[in-house]
């Protein structure tokens, strides 16, 4: 039985942290877990910031709002602060260091920065940073498997964007590739 | 054997009206019950009653029949026309409840194209309560709540609503009549008809406003409150004919 | 089997109305229930539904009355601001025996509030849905799976007994996704007959009125009576709760809705830690499940009532208690949602035969000075 994961990506509105949650819980999904996905909503959604909470369990999840994460996403630096310290020890943190400079006073916590804005301009992959981020979460927790989460970007991304698919596995996978130094 | 020149209008039931002696709501009422009996649409007809004098007009007509809550008889209207169609569905309304309370309602209903038909009762009082002042009183009109006359200053003015109504493209059919003499009658009859009709071939939303008395709460006979009718309320509110989708036709 | 998607509780219960045979809803824009009025918009031209964005929520619910008198299953969605302008139509509603969904996605309030999750509507939803003597059937679901079964729960019972109903859900069920089986849609043959709709008599029938007015008050308190006949019958039949580990529970924790996932996560970390508590979490709040509430009072030690408002429920169990056991209390409200551990920590002290109400204060968590107990 794996362990429980309480997730929490954060960003600006626009850098997809909504639908990188979304793979993470479809991913759940069909690994037979219990999943729940709970966005910030209302006006804030437009002012700025995003974000999402994300829960897998073998066990029916109470509460989905996620306050003490065991990993955390952040793509830029408001959101970074907002929920660094909130992280528990030995918590899982994947920054998009292209976004965030800061490198982080905690030791008791994993640190990744993927410089994730970045590979995904290189790699002609623009607007697919958050996917990468998912991808180095995915390596660095094992919260499911490269294959499950092909087949949750299959389920996330609309029928409208089909093409965009393999650029989404594509993003992946530099993530899980990306060997991130830690600072 | 002797020959039945009139009968009780079809559609109208046994029931004994609580209207006042001189007051229009009867004769507008026969006038729809017979428009629908004409028309051969009684078995597909759903009426909407306000709150008013008319509210217990649901025991008067022979047709289906629902109360709504005051004003909001358009939005009753249009959730029983969305739900059905194919029936034949009209609110009967005062001023009070169309152009005071239910003022959203109407705009939206008619600004929709709901293909209902509206019969509007202005006697320019409220008449149920006990006569206080109207959207539609007129300015100067003693009322209980306008006691030293509708002082437009604090008051504001009159709503005309056939002239309101007109400028939405929704509308198929806006007209004002009264139905002080034989002739007027034949008139608001034609203009009943014509908005059922309209409403039959799916035309939008149709009003008829009736200029009505209320002898009771004007504090008159019914002979004066006709006249009071042509010499006060006519010159504020024009008989004719405001929209017709078929004009020029 | 169907398929389990993953979708949100609003628009899960929208699709979950549809296959329920709902082809009506009107709505009116208002966060946190706006998925729900888009799903409608978006399905209902498709299959030949109506989806109609009404000028204001008492419109709405209008014509929530008028397709409903005209025999369809209808329904509306609003949150709690938008609420208090529907409860006009709702006790019209209530008064002409018709039936209809009416969805409150509840928010901060009093006033415009908050748009973040709450439970501050409940005394609006159990007590005072619309002026007059009467009561809508109320549910309270806490899953999104249970946001799409209560949609189908709600037109059964609501056609059954002729009543309105209530989903009272919150920012948090509506807004979250979690995995969801919808149900099979309903067969149109399936619908219930209602020989009381206004159809058109076409001549084969008496007219029908659909209506609330009685000038005769021996009239109207005979219609009264009938319907409180009804509601007696909802009340013995219709009760629903969920009850977790409370056989051997020394201390009970009730709670419904979002706050029932609180304090589920309390109660199973509670039993970590060797105390025996349990959870009662009502599915419907009216008719209240005094039945499973009543089936512990005899083993159970204390109680302890957690929801997102100042006290509301706690009334109801209180009533149901009746002195016979302590019952505490702890909450949060206006949209701060308590965390487990929160939740956990007031447990811990009913555990110890303390006896609370705990409410925030100035920011802080403060003892309420007078303490309320059994």
């Amino acid at each position: 039985m794996a362990q429980p994961l309480n997730i929490m990506l954060a960003g600006f509105g626009g850098q997809g942290i909504l639908f990188a949650g979304k793979i993470i819980a479809y991913a759940g999904l069909i690994d037979e877990r219990e999943v729940s996905w709970l966005p910030s909503y209302g006006p804030e959604m437009r002012g700025g910031t995003a974000n999402c909470s994300v829960c897998l369990s073998d066990e029916p999840i109470g509460s989905p709002l996620v306050t003490e994460p065991d990993a955390l996403i952040a793509m830029n630096l408001p959101s970074y602060e907002r929920f660094i310290d909130d992280v528990v020890p030995g918590g899982v943190v994947v920054v998009d260091s292209s976004m965030v400079g800061a490198c982080t006073m905690r030791h008791d916590i994993e640190y990744y920065t993927v410089p994730a804005t970045s590979l995904a301009e290189e790699n002609g992959l623009k607007g697919l940073a958050n996917v990468i981020c998912v991808g180095k979460l995915l390596e660095a927790t094992g919260f499911s498997t490269e294959e499950v989460c092909k087949q949750a970007i299959d389920k996330s991304v609309p029928a409208s964007k089909a093409q965009l698919k393999d650029a989404n596995k594509r993003a992946l996978e530099i993530g899980e590739a990306w060997t991130a130094s830690v600072c | 054997m002797a020959e039945l020149l009139f009968e009780r209008t079809k559609v109208l039931t046994d029931a004994i009206t609580n209207y006042c002696p001189g007051c229009t709501h009867g004769i507008v009422q026969r006038l729809v019950a017979e428009t629908i009996d004409e028309l051969g649409i009684e078995g597909t007809t759903i009426g909407v009653t306000p709150v008013g004098c008319a509210v217990a007009a649901f025991n008067f007509y022979t047709c289906d029949m629902a109360q709504a809550a005051h004003g909001r008889a358009p939005a009753v209207a249009t959730g029983i026309k969305r739900a059905r169609p194919e029936n034949i569905v009209f609110t009967y309304q005062g001023d009070g409840d169309l152009a005071s309370i239910g003022i959203a309602e109407t705009i939206h209903a008619a600004t929709r194209g709901e293909n209902i038909t509206v019969i509007f009762i202005n006697n320019a009082i409220y008449g149920m309560t006990g006569g206080q002042m109207a959207p539609t009183s007129l300015p100067g009109q003693v009322t209980q709540t306008s006691p030293y006359g509708r002082d437009v200053a604090t008051a504001g003015y009159p709503i005309r609503v056939c002239e309101l109504l007109s400028s939405l493209d929704g509308v198929a059919l806006a007209e004002r009549v009264t139905v002080d003499k034989p002739a007027n009658v034949r008139k608001a009859k034609k203009a009943i008809k014509k908005a059922f009709e309209y409403q039959i071939e799916g035309l939008g939303y149709t009003i008829v406003e009736i200029v009505s008395t209320c002898p009771t709460n004007w504090g008159m006979t019914p002979a004066a409150s006709f006249d009071w009718l042509r010499e006060s309320m006519l010159p504020y509110y024009p008989l004719g004919i405001y929209k017709d989708a078929k004009a020029g036709e | 089997m169907a398929e389990k998607v993953l979708m949100k509780g609003n628009e899960a219960l929208a699709e979950a109305a549809i296959r329920a045979g709902c082809r009506h809803f009107f709505g009116y824009p208002i966060t946190p229930q706006t998925e729900l009025a888009a799903y409608m918009a978006k399905r209902m031209p498709k299959i030949g539904g109506v989806y109609l964005q009404a000028e204001s929520e008492v419109a709405a619910i209008n014509m929530v009355y008028g397709a409903s008198a005209a025999g369809v299953r209808v329904m509306t969605s609003s949150s709690s601001p938008g609420i208090s302008l529907k409860q006009e139509g709702i006790s019209y509603m209530i008064g002409a025996d018709l039936p209809g969904l009416i969805v409150n996605v509840q928010r901060g309030g009093p006033g415009l509030g908050g748009i973040q999750p709450s439970q501050a509507d409940y005394w609006q939803a159990t007590r005072a849905v619309g002026h007059g003597d009467g009561h809508v059937v109320v549910f309270a679901p806490s899953t999104v799976q249970e946001m799409a079964d209560s949609a189908a729960s709600a037109f059964e019972l609501g056609d059954k007994y002729r009543v309105p109903v209530m989903i009272l859900a919150d920012g948090l069920l509506g807004q979250m996704m979690e995995p969801v089986i919808l149900p099979e849609p309903l067969a149109d043959d399936a619908l219930p007959k209602k020989p009381w709709a206004l159809t058109g008599h076409k001549g084969e029938r008496e007219h029908t009125v659909v209506n609330s007015l009685f000038l005769v008050a021996a009239e109207l308190e005979s219609s009264i009576l009938e319907r409180a006949e009804r509601y007696q019958q909802i009340s013995r039949d219709e009760q629903r709760a969920e009850s977790f580990l409370t056989e051997d529970a020394d201390v009970i924790v009730v709670a419904y809705g979002a706050a029932s996932r609180i304090a589920r996560s309390a109660v199973v970390k509670a039993r970590e830690q060797g105390i025996k508590a349990g959870l009662i979490r009502p599915i419907t709040l009216w008719p209240y499940p005094k039945d499973a509430l009543e089936a512990t009072l005899a083993s159970a030690k204390a109680y302890l009532v957690t929801e997102f408002s100042t006290g509301q429920m706690v009334e109801d169990v209180r009533l149901v208690v009746n002195g016979r056991k302590p019952v505490s209390f702890f909450a949060h409200t206006g949209g701060v949602v308590p965390t487990p551990d929160e939740v956990l920590e007031a447990l811990r002290l009913a555990n110890e035969g303390e006896v609370f109400d705990i409410i925030p204060f100035q920011g802080k968590l403060t003892r309420k000075k007078e303490v309320q107990n059994g």
